[in-house]
């Protein structure tokens, strides 16, 4: 399901309908019961945490998105509030493990390395694509409203489908190619550093796909590339170590029906790159190279 | 059951080397990874890979370096095998497209970086990890090497023999996170672990919430020693709220130390009078955390790392990354502002024991990277010397497992070789906990063949993951935090009798707590609770193993401090420190250091720079 179409979760009701046509097991009973349990433990724990938030100013109130299609209770989509006690330095990330190991482990969302690295926890904060990791609370204002990216399938409360985003990231041969290497045993192959400068920029992708997320393009076209994948292109044709001929194969990937040509240039994807890398201006640049090379054989 | 000839568990540079080496040998290889590849922690890697690649360097020279930072206890086969080898990987990396830091010639730049006798560190910006996993994760999509990520392994699945050196490994469990499932992976030629690190032992670490050392404790159960587990690299400067590294170039550039009371103490309390902040990583660690204890530290708990008499123009020009991360992930402004830093977790030189080949001592087993010790680090790993081993060991383990001959090796796995036991009392229990139930199953099922062995294992990971699902009890955060107290408290860069003893009860009690312990999302969609309660039984396991040697190891070596005996013992402690599960009842030994090599026999030296 998607966060913009949540009337969708109906259908996962039907099926699981469906497949629930067995007497239900013990272990089953046992779930629900659990199921009931959680519930009550969350009413309760709202109430706690609002009074605690009442009797200390401290504490910063987060609005979060929740959603499991396998849970009672959780398939219609719902915010679920927690306020949590504001220590310096905080991160949107921490808030959200703060709340996760205190208040409700069932909250989901993925995260590992807390320092802008590993790319998973794209997401959408007070109506942007941010790196929660990255996003310190006392920048933000209250209450603090936390979604899964928009324009993606979510899986379960943060966590949305990546499978996507994947499939456009390998599929402009994201890998270095070349026909020649240096002869010589442990030889490298030279690169001016000019070269290294100019390529610099687009290797920082860590695929978040929170450009992907801001894009208006790519959400009314499925198909089209999208930001990261261009730029990943851009990351190796612009390589001087791979030659002429690969650049040739390269250009003509990225320019194909839903490839550079149809990017507005609206520039979303560049304001919310958490490694600040200069999409738009890698997909123009390419589409002038494409238009170079298009006129080179004319 | 999904079927393989390799199977590769974890997707750091490590992993992503191996399946690379075992595709290329011909092998069917599958990666099987709780994180997407590029979600690895090899990402997170700055400073850059040793490599001896110029004419005026040697390998021989970086082996001795090596061994050196070691304080002699890396075992020369390995150290030499690193060396010898770490050229020809980097340069394999920069043919692959690696986009390395460059010479104004167009060659690749090299840097000076602690304990080495030569500018030997290449680098790619201030992001030599990040570059080096994409660039081997583009190589995999290359080559069609098939992924299962997001796919937790629970266990190995191993034979039960008594002897763990006649057991054979035929594959692992695994529970798919987003359909909710659990699944085997046999693996007909081996498989090769490649889990990363252990940080989450310790509840400030530089390391990413998913190291929670899975593959060691895996291996662990299943019969394979433990080596070396107390020796722990702690790093003085990082960010008190995420454990995010600020790198030493802020005290290199002239960065200084201040305590609560604005008091310069590196100097003004004696720890370093010559070099001050520039000491050692542990003495300045240890320095800052005295401030602490001693109630001169900031909330308790921090020191400050102050820059701003660099002057804005220095700071922009040479530390302009430091600034961003204080500022993201601390909200510190360093230029008007001094930053708060602390002593945290960053490196465990200690893991599954192997050889320089990456074989376990059991068959059809292999660890490479950060999760293996073969030992390259002894007791103390040098600066750059991490991501070499990832591709040289990586690519060692994947050629082997895919059945390339690479001859005899010369460490021994187990007890082979020459080995004794440790002659040591713990007063206190360790080991398996009473209830041996499904929640705290240990591996090795019995069964006739490797088919029947998969199928049964299958089975008990099921009733695990049900029996976690469906019973009432305790969140595992608590217990995890339980340890992580405890580790930090007394089995950080100060280690002393009491407070081990102290760390192995409180562990205990840990272990108790856990055969409590229940998931209580019942979702079978990408259930975090679940993953991360079997990840807390695998940091329970680290930790015991962790404080057990650094109780027994009464000398100082490396990053291994103890107050009872604060200087190196050569004579009674050039061994490597192993622990073995032993069903449930771990047992203690040593096997001596192997200090001969190829180029020569390093003999034992002081180790001051
Ligand atoms: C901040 C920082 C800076 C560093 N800087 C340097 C440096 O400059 N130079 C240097 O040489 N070293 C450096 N190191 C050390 C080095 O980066 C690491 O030791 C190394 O990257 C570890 O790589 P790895 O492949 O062993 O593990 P990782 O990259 O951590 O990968 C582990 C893999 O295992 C998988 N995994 C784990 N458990 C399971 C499971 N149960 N089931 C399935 N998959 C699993 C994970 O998904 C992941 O893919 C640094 C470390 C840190 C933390
Ligand atoms: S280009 Fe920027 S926003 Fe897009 S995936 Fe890469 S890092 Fe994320
Ligand atoms: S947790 Fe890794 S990028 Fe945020």
């Amino acid at each position: 399901m998607s966060t913009q179409i949540p009337k969708q979760t109906e259908k996962a009701d039907e099926t699981a309908a469906e497949t629930e046509t067995d007497a239900p097991s013990k272990g089953d009973e046992r779930r629900a019961e659990k199921r009931r349990r959680a519930d009550e433990r969350r009413r309760q724990r709202e109430a706690e945490e609002a009074e605690r938030a009442a009797a200390d100013e401290n504490t910063v109130e987060l609005r979060v998105f929740r959603y499991d299609p396998d849970v009672e209770g959780k398939q219609e989509p719902r915010f679920d509030t927690f306020h949590v006690p504001f220590t310096k330095g905080m991160t949107v990330l921490d808030a959200l493990m703060y709340a996760r190991d205190s208040y409700d482990s069932s909250l989901t969302f993925r995260h590992s390395c807390r320092q802008a690295v590993c790319g998973s926890d794209a997401m959408f904060v007070n109506g942007g694509q941010k790196l929660a990791c990255k996003t310190q609370i006392d920048e933000l204002e209250e209450p603090i409203r936390v979604e899964p990216l928009p324009h993606a399938e979510v899986t379960k409360d943060l966590v949305v489908d990546m499978e996507h985003f994947y499939d456009q990231m390998e599929a402009v041969e994201p890998y270095f190619q070349t026909n020649e290497y240096p002869d010589g045993e442990l030889e490298e192959q030279r690169q001016t550093r000019e070269n290294r400068e100019k390529i610099k920029m687009s290797t920082r992708c860590i695929w978040c796909s929170a450009c992907m997320s801001s894009c208006n393009i790519a959400a009314g076209d499925n198909e089209y590339l999208g930001p990261a994948a261009i730029n990943k292109a851009y990351r190796f044709a612009m390589d001087e170590r791979e030659g002429e001929d690969v650049k040739q194969k390269r250009l003509e990937i990225i320019e194909q029906e839903h490839g550079v040509w149809r990017c507005q240039t609206q520039f979303s994807c560049t304001e919310v790159c958490p490694k600040d890398i200069p999409l738009t201006e890698h997909i123009q640049e390419l589409k002038r190279e494409a238009v170079k090379n298009n006129l080179k054989f004319w | 059951m999904h079927e393989h000839d390799v199977v590769v568990v974890g997707a750091g540079g490590a992993g992503l080397r191996a399946a690379i080496a075992a595709q290329e040998e011909g092998a069917d290889v599958a990666i099987v990874s709780k994180l997407h590849p590029v979600r690895s922690h090899t990402g997170a890697a700055e400073g850059g890979i040793n490599a001896a690649l110029r004419d005026a360097d040697s390998w021989e020279d970086h082996a001795y370096d090596t061994m050196k930072g070691s304080d002699y206890l890396g075992d020369a086969p390995a150290v030499e095998a690193l060396c010898k080898e770490s050229p020809e990987e980097v340069i394999q990396l920069e043919h692959w497209g690696m986009p390395f830091s460059r010479e104004e010639d167009g060659r690749v730049s090299q840097r000076p970086f602690g304990g080495l006798s030569f500018p030997r560190t290449t680098y790619a910006g201030a992001e030599t990890g990040h570059q080096m996993l994409h660039t081997m994760y583009e190589q995999v999509v290359k080559r069609g090497i098939t992924v299962y990520d997001e796919w937790h392994v629970m266990d190995l699945v191993v034979t039960d023999e008594d002897d763990p050196a006649d057991r054979t490994c035929h594959g692992v469990v695994a529970y798919d996170i987003q359909r909710g499932e659990v699944d085997g992976f046999r693996a007909s030629g081996g498989v090769i672990l490649a889990t990363g690190g252990m940080g989450q032992v310790f509840d400030h670490t530089t390391n990413a919430v998913a190291n929670t050392g899975d593959g060691v404790a895996m291996a662990y159960r299943a019969g394979v020693p433990m080596e070396d587990m107390e020796f722990i690299q702690f790093h003085p400067t990082t960010l008190p709220s995420t454990g995010v590294l600020i790198s030493e170039g802020v005290r290199g550039e002239g960065g200084i130390l201040y305590n609560e009371k604005g008091e310069r103490f590196m100097f003004e309390h004696g720890y370093a009078n010559n070099d001050g902040e520039l000491a050692s990583r542990d003495v300045v660690s240890r320095a800052e955390l005295t401030e602490v204890n001693e109630g001169r530290g900031i909330e308790d708990e921090y020191v400050h790392l102050d820059m701003r008499h660099l002057g804005e123009e220095r700071i922009l020009d040479r530390l302009e990354n430091i600034l961003h991360l204080a500022e993201d992930f601390e909200g510190a402004d360093g230029l008007t502002e001094p930053m708060p830093v602390k002593p945290g977790q960053h490196y465990a030189m200690g893991g599954i024991e192997t050889n320089e080949h990456g074989e376990t001592v059991i068959d059809g087993l292999y660890a490479a990277g950060e999760c293996a010790c073969a030992s390259v680090h002894g007791a103390n790993r040098l600066g750059g010397n991490a991501l070499p081993e990832l591709i040289v060991f990586g690519k060692r383990a994947g050629h082997h497992a895919a059945g390339r001959e690479m001859g005899e090796a010369e460490i021994p796995t187990g007890k082979r070789g020459e080995w004794e036991p440790a002659e040591y009392e713990f007063e206190v229990d360790v080991g398996a906990v009473g209830d041996r139930g499904p929640a705290a199953a240990d591996g090795g099922a019995v069964a006739a063949d490797a088919e029947g062995l998969m199928e049964a294992e299958i089975e008990r990971a099921r009733e695990r993951v049900e029996d976690l699902l469906a019973r009432k009890g305790r969140n595992h955060a608590e217990i995890r935090s339980a340890v992580q107290e405890t580790m930090t408290a007394n089995v950080n860069v100060f280690r002393e009798e009491e407070g081990l003893k102290e760390s192995l009860s409180d562990l205990r009690e840990a272990r108790e707590a856990y055969t409590e312990v229940a998931v209580s999302d019942p979702s079978r969609t990408f259930n975090t609770d679940l993953i991360h309660t079997m990840e807390t039984r695998n940091v329970l396991d680290i930790a015991e193993a962790l404080a057990m040697g650094a109780l027994a190891r009464r000398e100082f070596r490396g990053a291994h401090w103890r107050k009872e005996r604060q200087e190196r013992d050569d004579e009674n402690w050039l061994k490597h420190t192993l622990v073995s599960w032993n069903d449930g009842e771990p047992e203690l030994w040593y096997k001596p250091a192997i200090l001969e090599g190829e180029a020569k026999t390093y003999e034992p030296k002081v180790r001051s720079y």
